[in-house]
């Protein structure tokens, strides 16, 4: 199964949690290692975010992300799992699980 | 004909679980589990009056629901070949039991972890769980968590699709998160108990024993799992005497001691025993399991080891910080030392209970204890009001009458 690993900012975390978070690189070098790792990236912030849609046939082009929260996304992977549980071990290493928070979302395949 | 339906329901009651587990682990669909073990059971109800009762009962329900769900999954095949179905149907020509050897591989354990998965909404868990392991009709659900048989469908729909778009798998987790899971389908399991309790609904709280056994028999190294066990056993043993002939709830302290369930009463002596035996430290149930012990081991309610009960519910405080076992504690001080103690005890955490509807009751109890008439009447005025069930506000009203009158 593949997931979307949104990977946000979480302002609630304690100095001692980053603290204990995992370097990144390890991460990257086990998820890859496994086999499990589709792509993924950084993401520019939301001030480089552009919004856009189509009303009434006019398109319409916006500055900034969907809503405006104090906490946004600044990543994704995507994942191939065998399952959830595989997935949240997975996010549970990354080092944004200890100061901000992942959001796992299942594929929803077209022939599914 | 009576003998053939006693054969059926004691065959159902034996092998309902297993069947149902292993069709889910094969086919992944726990609507077509139930459907198949239901048509199975149908099918059992037409011929055993007529055939007699099989040898082997349970093993012909068995062969029964599987070949039900070859049929079914044939026929889904024609329409839509599907990968998971193919497989399902590979593994459906073998024989059902697919429990894989080691300590957990009993698919009813691996269905108990898929239906308390932390993914689910907590609401979904205790539903799918109370359904598909403990057996119960959605109406039946329904009516215990008081809402409506379609609100009660949806919510186990909710639950059903979560497994499935999320890819929660039907497994056992790994070693390094079995204990924190297996917390998990403990808190389903207490709270499935602890509501029956409230709501005096007795039915809903054998579920919850009846669960909390089969988990102590699925994980019997455990010993949270036997102290739940302990703890269900000791409290559900009270049952009986926890209401006069009307129907008024009766406090602890004046309970009819010898209606109590003494045989359950024995069994969770034996599970805590167990729970001790594995000599690990005491944790959150069985801390709770060995209060209750200490309550039922009392003849009479001047009898009651208070001393002992303070120190345990020290030990679960520093295990647990929680407001609420403070106040359980400040109660039992109240007895051990005194009102006056108990009435400071309270407090102390009262701050953090201000929206806590027994905070007034405790309050109320120890004031009436201390003497403090209308102090006591005043907070059981508060106490009425605060009351979340109906037999608890007649308790708290007549106490109220008692104080004025």
């Amino acid at each position: 199964m593949k997931y979307l690993m949104l990977v946000g900012t979480d302002p609630a975390h304690s100095e001692a949690d980053a603290a204990a978070a995992p370097d990144i690189e390890e991460w990257f070098a086990y998820v890859t290692g496994a086999g499990k790792h589709v792509v993924g990236d950084r993401l520019r912030p939301p001030s480089a975010a552009t919004t856009v849609r189509v009303r009434g046939g006019e398109l319409l082009v916006t500055d900034g992300p969907f809503a405006e929260t104090n906490e946004w996304i600044v990543g994704f992977d995507v994942l191939d799992c065998a399952d959830l549980d595989e997935a949240i071990e997975i996010a549970s290493k990354h080092s944004m699980a200890y100061t901000g928070r992942l959001e796992l979302r299942p594929f929803w395949p077209l022939d599914g | 004909m009576t003998d053939a339906r006693a054969a059926v329901a004691g065959a159902v009651a034996a092998e309902r679980l297993r069947i149902v587990a292993a069709l889910i682990r094969v086919t992944g669909d726990f609507d077509l589990a139930e459907d198949c073990l239901q048509d199975a059971v149908e099918r059992a109800l037409e011929r055993w009056p007529l055939d007699g009762v099989p040898d082997n009962p349970s093993a012909w329900l068995t062969t029964t629901a599987r070949r039900r769900a070859v049929d079914v999954l044939r026929r889904r095949q024609t329409e839509r070949a599907k990968l998971r179905e193919a497989q399902a149907l590979a593994e459906l020509a073998r024989d059902l039991t697919g429990d894989e050897p080691g300590p957990y591989g009993d698919d009813r354990l691996k269905l108990l972890f898929t239906c308390c998965h932390p993914a689910l909404p907590m609401a979904g868990r205790v539903a799918l769980t109370l359904k598909s392991v403990a057996g119960l009709s959605t109406r039946q659900i329904a009516r215990a968590f008081l809402v409506s048989e379609a609100t009660m469908g949806q919510r186990l729909l909710r639950a059903k699709n979560k497994i499935e778009h999320a890819g929660i798998g039907f497994r056992v987790p790994e070693s390094h998160r079995l204990a924190a899971r297996t917390d998990a389908v403990l808190a389903v399991v207490y709270l499935i108990f602890t509501e029956g309790y409230a709501a005096l609904d007795d039915d809903l709280a054998a579920e919850a024993v009846q669960l909390s056994g089969l988990v102590a028999r699925l994980l019997p190294e455990d010993d949270e799992v036997l102290g739940l066990h302990a703890l269900l056993l000791l409290q559900h043993a009270r049952r009986a005497a926890r209401t006069d002939a009307a129907g008024e709830l009766v406090t602890l302290e004046e309970q009819d001691r010898g209606r109590w369930d003494h045989d359950r009463v024995e069994a969770g002596r034996t599970a805590l025993a167990a729970a001790r035996g594995t000599g690990h430290p005491p944790g959150y149930y069985r801390l709770q399991a060995e209060i209750a012990a200490l309550h039922t081991s009392a003849a009479r309610a001047g009898d009651t080891d208070w001393v002992r009960i303070v120190a345990a519910y020290d030990a679960l405080l520093t295990l647990r910080s929680s407001p609420v076992i403070a106040l359980n504690r400040a109660v039992a001080v109240g007895f051990r030392d005194g009102p006056e103690a108990g009435l400071t005890a309270v407090g102390a955490v009262a701050a953090e209970l201000a929206e806590y509807p027994l905070l007034p009751a405790v309050r109320a109890d120890l004031l009436r204890r201390a003497g403090r008439r209308r102090e006591a009447a005043a907070a059981y005025r508060d106490a009425v009001a605060a009351a979340r069930t109906e037999p608890e506000r007649r308790l708290l009203e007549r106490r109220l009458r008692e104080l004025t009158t």
